[in-house]
């Protein structure tokens, strides 16, 4: 973990109450896929916890990383209006991340919900770097939340489906995983608690990842406030040290 | 200028030291900075046997302050003592171990191993957690009660002091201090957080599991303050003031209101190098203020002549 102050560069609305926004720093090569950073929102003590925040992207040359963030409270609101040219207070290379170079596979499923997207984007990059194939399933609520359609389409087949039907497929992740029968060495996913249980579930025994979301303290490991239990009964991880991201099956839903 | 100052016999380099619950077993930060920069380290609670805790979420953000109900989660304290201690005793800061427990038996087994260990400089009694159903605020709001496991606890102690963390959940805090004064503490930590909660107007439930936790941050500050100013007029132990501090200037307040020492909590969320950052910069807030050591400035606010501030 890194603490640095970082350049708003650029900001701009991507969906529905989504933010995606580009940092600039001296120290991104700190960060890797599926990692969080943890941002000071204000510089006073209006709000005295940071918010984990997921990397979209990082653009080596530019030393900058992107950020897509949902707008749903008094500090993601304040985040939402920090102007062009500002800093933000940052800690940079929080939690795991995907083991892309640890991991031998050919073909990975990328399967995200929401705001769980946007490292799944960095993460196929990097995978596609790798030469990789990558197919995606991206789940939103409705057309008004979806983004980075464009952006997944060019590194591979990207599935869109919609809770309410209004784009792409019907229902969610898993309509699209027992339709098509995509086949995938890792699977790899990101997004609400109740989308990876699904998911888990639905591809239990297959090899893969998850990344957990979960409000958090210090984000360090120090304060227990994100621990989630063990499948195998023994103890807790702490998502924000241990996690965001675990091997599939190693801890309960 | 001179930082140093003594507790309950026990010697710090500096007044400042992180809280109980907020720096785990000081690994995480140890990673970050050299933790022989702290006057002490005040480690996260230990019980008996292992717990869990409370069910996510745990924390929740209030107007300049945060409310938790992490509910005493740690692995027990015989795995602290052979899994924990060793790292930190790497280090020449002190520790100072909290002991937590359900009953009477159990504070004491617990403050029994952790003494015998030798590995910790003093222990923190806790009977002020808001976020466990059994024992914690139950035995600190009570004066009987908290005498009762203070002399129980002390008993086992040896030559380790026992600071007794007191609840500010109570109308008369002086009270219990006196109590615990008589039973045989040799020190005071105050306060613990406020009794909260918050409500969640989308999903119109509270936003923590729990449904209440525990209130820090500089929201409790005036109230921490107030606390230890009546108290320190009521004891003469020292007293390890905690409570919303996020700066050299929150250090020297508490000073001036009787604290001896200070514990910083919730600012290491917003800035996991502040315990260093108040350190170095309580020298010149020292000397802005007119003082050239910590122990000049304890109790200086219950001085005649400092009771007058102009309000122009």
């Amino acid at each position: 973990m890194i603490n640095q102050m970082m350049t708003v560069v650029q900001k701009r609305t991507i969906a529905k109450d989504t933010v995606e926004m580009v940092l600039q720093g001296s120290t991104i090569s700190f960060v890797e896929p599926g990692q969080f950073v943890h941002i000071r929102i204000g510089t006073g003590f209006s709000h005295m916890l940071r918010r984990p925040i997921s990397i979209a992207n990082v653009d080596g040359q530019e030393q900058t990383i992107t950020v897509i963030f949902k707008v749903i409270g008094q500090g993601t609101e304040e985040l939402q209006n920090v102007s062009i040219g500002s800093s933000l207070d940052v800690l940079l290379g929080c939690g795991t991340s995907y083991p892309v170079q640890g991991l031998e596979l050919r073909r990975a499923l990328l399967i995200g919900g929401g705001i769980g997207v946007p490292p799944l984007y960095y993460l196929a990059k990097e995978l596609r770097k790798k030469g990789v194939q990558v197919t995606s399933i991206l789940g939103f609520q409705s057309k008004e939340n979806v983004f980075y359609e464009e952006e997944f389409k060019n590194l591979g087949a990207c599935h869109i489906v919609t809770d309410d039907g209004s784009y792409g497929w019907h229902g969610n992740v898993n309509t699209v995983i027992d339709s098509e029968q995509i086949p995938f060495d890792y699977f790899f996913s990101c997004g609400p608690l109740g989308m990876l249980r699904a998911v888990s579930t639905k591809l239990i025994g297959q090899p893969g990842y998850i990344s957990i979301e979960e409000r958090m303290g210090c984000g360090i490991g120090a304060c227990y406030a994100c621990v989630v239990p063990a499948k195998d009964g023994k103890g807790f991880r702490k998502i924000c040290k241990d996690g965001p991201v675990f091997p599939a099956g190693e801890v309960v839903l | 200028m001179e930082l140093s100052t003594s507790i309950a016999g026990l010697t710090l380099k500096n007044p400042v030291m992180p809280a109980s619950g907020c720096f785990g077993f000081g690994k995480e930060y140890g990673q970050y900075y050299d933790l022989n920069q702290l006057g002490a380290i005040i480690i996260k609670a230990a019980t008996k046997d292992a717990r869990y805790g409370n069910q996510t979420p745990r924390v929740a953000e209030t107007a300049s302050g945060m409310l938790n109900a992490i509910g005493l989660q740690n692995p027990g304290v015989e795995a602290i003592v052979e899994q924990e201690l060793p790292f930190l005793q790497s280090y020449e800061t002190p520790i100072i171990a909290n002991v937590a427990g359900s009953t009477v038996e159990e504070y004491v087994y617990v403050a029994s191993r952790l003494a015998k260990t030798k590995a910790v400089q003093a222990l923190e009694l806790n009977i002020s957690c808001p976020n466990v159903k059994e024992g914690g605020v139950q035995f600190g709001t009570d004066p009987v009660l908290a005498s009762n496991v203070t002399e129980s606890v002390k008993e086992v102690c040896g030559d380790v002091p026992l600071f007794v963390k007191l609840s500010p959940n109570v109308s008369d805090i002086a009270e219990i201090a006196k109590a615990v004064e008589a039973a045989g503490a040799d020190g005071l930590s105050m306060i613990n957080t406020l009794t909260g909660m918050t409500i969640h107007l989308p999903s119109k439930k509270p936003l923590l599991a729990n449904k209440t936790g525990g209130l820090s941050g500089p929201a409790i500050k005036p109230i921490a303050v107030r606390m230890i100013y009546e108290v320190r007029q009521q004891v003469t132990i020292p007293i390890i003031g905690m409570g919303g501090i996020t700066s050299a200037e929150d250090v020297l307040e508490f000073l001036l209101a009787g604290a001896n020492a200070v514990a910083v909590g919730t600012a290491n969320f917003l800035d996991p190098f502040v315990c260093p950052k108040i350190i170095e910069a309580l020298p010149d807030v020292l000397h802005e203020f007119g003082f050239e050591s910590v122990d000049q400035a304890i109790g200086k606010g219950h001085e005649r002549g400092y009771e007058y501030i102009s309000r122009t």
